[in-house]
């Protein structure tokens, strides 16, 4: 199916079944149940799991296929970002111009920073990225102010152009991105037996361009483009020998990625229409990686999976202070509850991202393919013990005739 | 007029002179056998020969085209291919995908993408692929990965990778280093098996004086960097200047 193979069919099959059906698979708590802060299926976060998703499916494609570790992978989310700002400003509040706009931003951006950084391989191709990410850090933060709008944001007014739009609607507001009318910020909510179920234009969109940007990568994964890349992770010198240079094919890859990451960018953009030099900072390059790793690096689902797991943490994971942590021990004898809560404390809430590295390490360590390598585990755990099962009843079944 | 020719070649590293006048002319379809001691300059020869290091001085000619200044790949565009004294083969990859890479390379050339046609659905090149695997009697392994092979099964699989590219002179290094007997003689049934039914020209730079007598038209022994003789088999066996450089030391 779509010129899939099988495998790669189910998988494509599980990710569209998972974006278009996360509404209810984000929400599986009743609203009023003490477990509802465990939901995330509120229009802005899915948003997030979903652009996080397309970024790091970008970004698994330069560092899966060829092993090149980008760590200024953020630099080109920032460029389409603003660019597809400056495309509300100046043009029209539609999302599509915005969209490919930060696609081509970003892709020029990454032909710049590949010609250079891909002349070096290793570390030093991880160095020369992390240098130009923090100089388009400092740069859009500072000297290029007229652009960027520096430490404030770039962001829409009233009294921007917009050609093809409207400086403003009729009663004066700001006008909101939209689809050809649809607009971003548009939701439905669903009231089912306790749950609330929140379905957003602006996630769907999100979820659609996922869909496709999963199924381009998956292409690229099977093409013979994409076995000359993991050719050049494998073995570049036998390569060279083989009459290819690597070069044209590291460079293409990196913008490819590249762009994959300007489309995150011009998304967020969508969503949310304000672009800050922070989405362009090494931490933002770093959390790529980490979702990407986390996930299991080199394989088709992985980053979307370390994406959400991410995100997960970062939006949910935080929002347990000491009250929530209060509110679930207090069955416990008030001093044993004390001890609990300050054992506790440091890992959740503001402290999210100690318990997160703690996760990290646990995945590099025992799972070094990341949770894809968890799940083909559990799933190979289970198998075995079916046929186990199996035996004992075939076993069982033969005893009699003897 | 050979296929190869070598003409005054004079390579320094520093102070040290690891080639001095090497003149050395490979005829079409022979197997041309470099050997020598340790330190005699063969393998900076054989770089010279694919673009890894450029000579100070001197000409190196493919035929009739100079090779110097080209890089690597554009050698191997050229028609010449380079087996590795450690196999140099994708590791990461099953033994079919190694196939289908110098098949991918040598059809489409360095620059057509083909993002959107999958792999599998090129029918033609994995039935050649298949049949070059069938040669070298590792089609039963096509799908194992590659890392995980004996030396020996590395080693073929890094010449049919080279074959089937169909190059027109193949470069061995030490081919049949570090293997067991075993699996020298199976390499040596294996060249033959190729210089017969194929029209390719061979140079071979080798320790291993059994390979190099039951596979070579043609000798040249290097000795600090010049060539000392250049002749048939059965004269440099009996060679004084041979004895006395090479043999003589090792006997």
């Amino acid at each position: 199916m779509f010129g899939l193979g099988k495998k790669d069919t189910t998988v494509f099959v599980v990710v569209i079944i998972l974006a278009l059906c996360a509404p209810f698979i984000l929400n599986p708590f009743p609203g009023n149940s003490s477990l509802a802060q465990f939901n995330a299926g509120y229009p802005d976060l899915m948003q997030r799991f979903v652009i996080f998703g397309i970024f790091a499916i970008g970004f698994n494609l330069l560092f899966g296929l060829t092993g090149y570790l980008s760590f200024g992978h953020a630099a080109f989310l920032g460029a389409g970002s603003y660019a597809a700002v400056w495309m509300f400003k100046l043009l029209s509040m539609n999302v599509i111009p915005a969209i490919l706009l930060s696609m081509i931003v970003a892709g020029l951006f990454a032909v710049v920073i590949g010609y250079v950084s891909l002349r070096r391989s290793g570390i030093y191709f991880s160095i020369l990225t992390l240098a130009f990410a923090q100089m388009s850090y400092n740069l859009a933060y500072s000297v290029l102010t007229p652009i960027t709008n520096g430490e404030t944001g770039l962001q829409i007014t009233l009294d921007d152009p917009r050609i093809l739009g409207a400086s403003a609607t009729a009663d004066g507001g700001i006008p909101v991105t939209n689809l050809f009318g649809l607009e971003m910020r548009h939701f439905t909510t669903v009231d089912i037996a306790g749950w609330s179920f929140n379905f957003s234009v602006g996630y769907y969109l999100c979820a659609v361009i996922m869909i496709l940007a999963f199924y381009v990568a998956v292409r690229i994964f099977r093409s013979p483009f994409g076995m000359m890349l993991r050719a050049i992770k494998s073995n570049q010198q036998r390569l060279y020998y083989t009459g290819l240079n690597a070069r044209p094919y590291t460079l293409a890859v990196f913008v490819i990625s590249g762009m994959y990451a300007g489309l995150a960018g011009g998304l967020l953009a969508s969503m949310d229409p304000l672009a800050g030099p922070e989405r362009m900072q090494w931490t933002a390059s770093g959390e790529v990686v980490l979702m990407t790793i986390l996930g299991g690096a080199g394989t088709l689902i992985g980053p979307v999976l370390g994406a959400g797991f991410i995100k997960y943490f970062e939006n949910i994971f935080s929002k347990i202070n000491d009250g929530v942590l209060h509110g679930w021990f207090s069955f416990l004898p008030d001093g044993l509850e004390n001890v609990v809560i300050t054992l506790l404390h440091p890992f959740v809430g503001k402290g999210w991202h100690l318990t997160l590295g703690l996760m990290f390490m646990l995945v590099v360590i025992f799972l070094p393919g990341g949770l894809v390598e968890g799940g083909q585990r559990i799933a190979k755990a289970l198998r075995r013990g079916r046929t186990e099962d199996n035996g004992a009843a075939r076993k069982a079944s033969h005893e009699p005739a003897e | 007029m050979g296929i190869l020719e070598v003409k005054d070649v004079n390579k320094r590293f520093g102070g040290l002179k690891a080639l001095s006048d090497v003149n050395l002319s490979v005829a079409e379809n022979t197997v041309h056998a470099i050997i020598g001691p340790n330190g005699a300059g063969k393998s900076t020869l054989l770089n010279c020969l694919v673009g890894k290091l450029i000579p100070d001085t001197g000409s190196v000619m493919f035929d009739g085209q100079s090779v110097l200044g080209r890089k690597p790949y554009e050698i191997t565009q050229m028609g010449i291919s380079r087996v590795f004294q450690t196999p140099e083969i994708f590791g990461d990859l099953t033994v079919m995908e190694n196939m289908m890479i110098p098949l991918f390379a040598r059809r489409d050339g360095a620059y057509r993408l083909r993002a959107f046609r999958s792999v599998d659905s090129e029918a033609e090149l994995r039935s050649r692929a298949e049949a070059m695997l069938e040669d070298v009697k590792m089609l039963d392994k096509r799908n194992m990965h590659s890392a995980s092979m004996s030396r020996g099964d590395k080693r073929r699989l890094e010449m049919a990778m080279c074959l089937v590219q169909e190059p027109r002179l193949l470069l061995l290094d030490e081919p049949t280093a570090g293997m067991a007997r075993a699996d020298t003689n199976n390499t040596i049934d294996l060249l033959k098996e190729i210089k017969e039914k194929r029209d390719i020209t061979m140079a071979i730079i080798e320790h291993d004086m059994h390979v190099v007598f039951s596979l070579a038209d043609r000798i040249t022994v290097l000795a600090q960097g010049t060539p000392l003789v250049e002749d048939s088999p059965e004269n440099i066996k009996g060679h004084p200047k041979v004895r006395e450089a090479y043999l003589g030391e090792a006997a």
